[in-house]
């Protein structure tokens, strides 16, 4: 293994790391103790007590801190408060909508701005190019949750042909789950592909202009041959890159269009969860968003290396 | 002509620019004549008139209270300038301090502050503010610190890029040549070098803290009521979907271009600042 994916692995586990450490002190600030909000306001205080000691709440934070993770490590998420089913169950449960969501989203994100992107500068300075780069300001502008309010007033609301929301579950089939899905996949793609779109345009117009290019041309390949062969393998680092923080915009997104849209995915798990003070849901839920975001990041690093042969060769 | 008209009209030639200004003059517009004056009190129930549609007197109707929506519309611009301005203050001063700091120490403070927000950016911002509005409680302060602080590392590296190359420049050698120290040499030469670049990026952060105020606000977590707000507006227009759907419309059109107005500014004050980046956009 490269000196280069050696660091990278050791960044990814030291900021996993540090992630769990930031989600549990965040979570121990948190004013309200979950044991009195779980027996209510009126709760006598030895009952409170017992709930207390139960959820081991009364353990010194370092010991509860160790017992977590320990705990993550052997893949035991604990027990939920407010639904007492276990944690890693409801997780999973929830990911069903959450990351089927996420990667229709990215699908649509990446085929559109490609797409978008390359056409956008093939023609530059035209007016396709200057159209889509003014749709594509536009759809920047625009805030997912309110796109998908529209999508919904539009498809929903005037020409009925799906429901204002919900989600009727895997079990109803797959064309039905999907369907459900596919308007707040829209809505959380139009901003990342407005933004991948762009991204595209001006790698790809910035790589048409290098010598390897020109060369490749006067060699008397044609445009297209040369885009597909010369252009696009170099102008995708930029572009990667940016794709793997979209991923993580399209997974944070998802916390707000699942509660445009009513599904029961992991974001809304998040928000009841905070409401609720179920603080074993919140903590292992935002660990892992924020480790799939790290995930991601990684995979982008070890995709450079395939892309780009010269980041192994030099150990960076 | 002077040389002040000569750039102004340069500026105002500049597509990008004259529209992204002139939208953002309108936003700041609109929120100062709310201050001393809308068509009806956005705080005042009037339920025998609620769900009017648009007509003389209300021209954007009146919502599911009663209260007129282009009243609550213009105030509403008052809590997105608000948390704009003050989550990007304080996001500038700490960022531009740590990135000046790691520029000038480099070493171990440089590592360090680099990091750090690297680290700060494997927590997706709209996460880290719902988790922060949740600990702090819901309220726009909180929702400003929030954003505020995931604002930081984006200032703190884009300060330390621009910074390195300034620091590597000429005139700051003959500075250091006659002796004076590295604050010094921050204060009156590099920060005013990099500070178009900062305004720059400031503009851009703008326009994301109106849309993530918008998002916790129509989670429940920004701004509260009776304080009028584009995010909850949209909250509340979303119950009234099948009954009045242009009630949904309004205030995302608001957040629509007052963010585009901002992201135009920005990219416009970029072309006239520093020519050289024209070219690959």
């Amino acid at each position: 293994m490269s000196v280069f994916l050696l660091k990278r692995f050791l960044t990814f586990v030291a900021t996993l790391l540090g992630a769990s450490i930031v989600v549990f002190l965040a979570l121990e600030i948190l004013p309200g103790d979950p044991a009195q909000v779980m027996s209510g306001t009126d709760a006598p205080p030895e009952v409170v007590e017992n709930l207390r000691r139960k959820l081991g709440l009364d353990r010194p934070p370092l010991e509860r801190y160790f017992a977590w993770v320990g705990g993550l490590l052997q893949g035991d998420l604990g027990i939920s408060y407010a639904y007492s089913t276990p944690v890693g169950e409801l997780i999973a449960e929830r990911m069903k909508v959450t990351l089927p969501l996420a990667l229709i989203a990215m699908a649509l994100t990446t085929i559109a701005a490609l797409a978008l992107g390359l056409f956008a500068a093939q023609r530059h300075g035209r007016l396709g190019d200057v159209g889509i780069m003014g749709v594509s300001q536009l759809g920047i502008a625009i805030p997912n949750f309110w796109f998908g309010i529209l999508l919904i007033l539009l498809f929903a609301v005037k020409l009925q042909w799906v429901a204002a929301g919900g989600f009727p579950g895997w079990e109803e089939g797959v064309w039905p789950a999907i369907r459900a899905l596919l308007l707040p996949a829209i809505a959380l793609a139009t901003v990342q592909a407005a933004i991948l779109a762009r991204i595209t345009r001006s790698a790809v117009l910035e790589v048409l202009r290098e010598d390897f290019v020109r060369t490749a041309r006067a060699k008397g390949l044609s445009r297209r041959r040369a885009l597909w062969t010369h252009v696009l393998r170099n102008a995708l680092i930029p572009v990667i890159t940016i794709m793997g923080l979209q991923f993580s915009n399209l997974l944070a997104g998802t916390i707000v269009v699942e509660n445009v849209f009513y599904l029961p995915g992991l974001g809304r798990l998040i928000f009841q969860a905070i409401s609720n003070r179920d603080l074993i849901v919140v903590k292992d839920a935002v660990l892992l968003l924020a480790a799939m975001v790290v995930a991601v990041n990684f995979v982008v690093d070890l995709l450079y290396a395939v892309i780009d042969p010269r980041l192994k060769a030099h150990d960076v | 002509m002077t040389a002040a008209g000569v750039t102004i009209g340069r500026a105002l030639r500049h597509r990008s620019f004259a529209i992204g200004a002139a939208l953002t003059l309108l936003l700041v517009l609109v929120a100062a004549l709310s201050l001393a004056w809308t068509p009806h009190s956005p705080y005042e129930l009037d339920v025998p008139n609620r769900l009017r549609p648009p007509q003389a007197g209300n021209w954007l109707g009146t919502d599911s209270f009663g209260r007129d929506v282009l009243s609550l519309l213009m105030v509403g611009a008052q809590a997105s300038i608000i948390v704009g301005v003050v989550a990007v203050g304080i996001g500038m001063a700490f960022g531009v301090a740590l990135g000046a700091l790691a520029s000038a120490r480099r070493g171990w403070a440089e590592e360090l502050v680099m990091r750090l927000s690297d680290f700060a950016f494997a927590f997706p911002a709209i996460l880290s503010a719902i988790m922060l509005t949740a600990i702090l409680g819901p309220g726009m302060v909180n929702a400003i610190i929030a954003i505020g602080i995931f604002n930081i590392p984006v200032f703190a590296r884009v300060t330390r890029a621009s910074a390195n190359a300034i620091w590597a420049r000429e005139f700051v050698l003959a500075a250091r040549a006659s002796g004076k120290g590295a604050l010094h040499i921050t204060l009156e030469h590099v920060l005013p070098n990099i500070t178009s670049v900062i305004v720059v990026q400031g503009t851009i952060q703008f326009a994301t803290a109106i849309l993530a105020e918008a998002a916790l606000s129509y989670l429940g977590l920004g701004t509260q009521p009776p304080q009028p707000s584009w995010g909850r507006m949209l909250a509340e227009a979303q119950t009234m979907m099948f009954t009045r759907p242009e009630l949904a419309i309004f205030p995302g059109i608001a957040i629509a271009l007052a963010v585009l107005g901002l992201n135009l500014l920005g990219d416009g004050m970029r072309d006239l600042l520093d020519p050289r980046l024209r070219r690959s956009r």
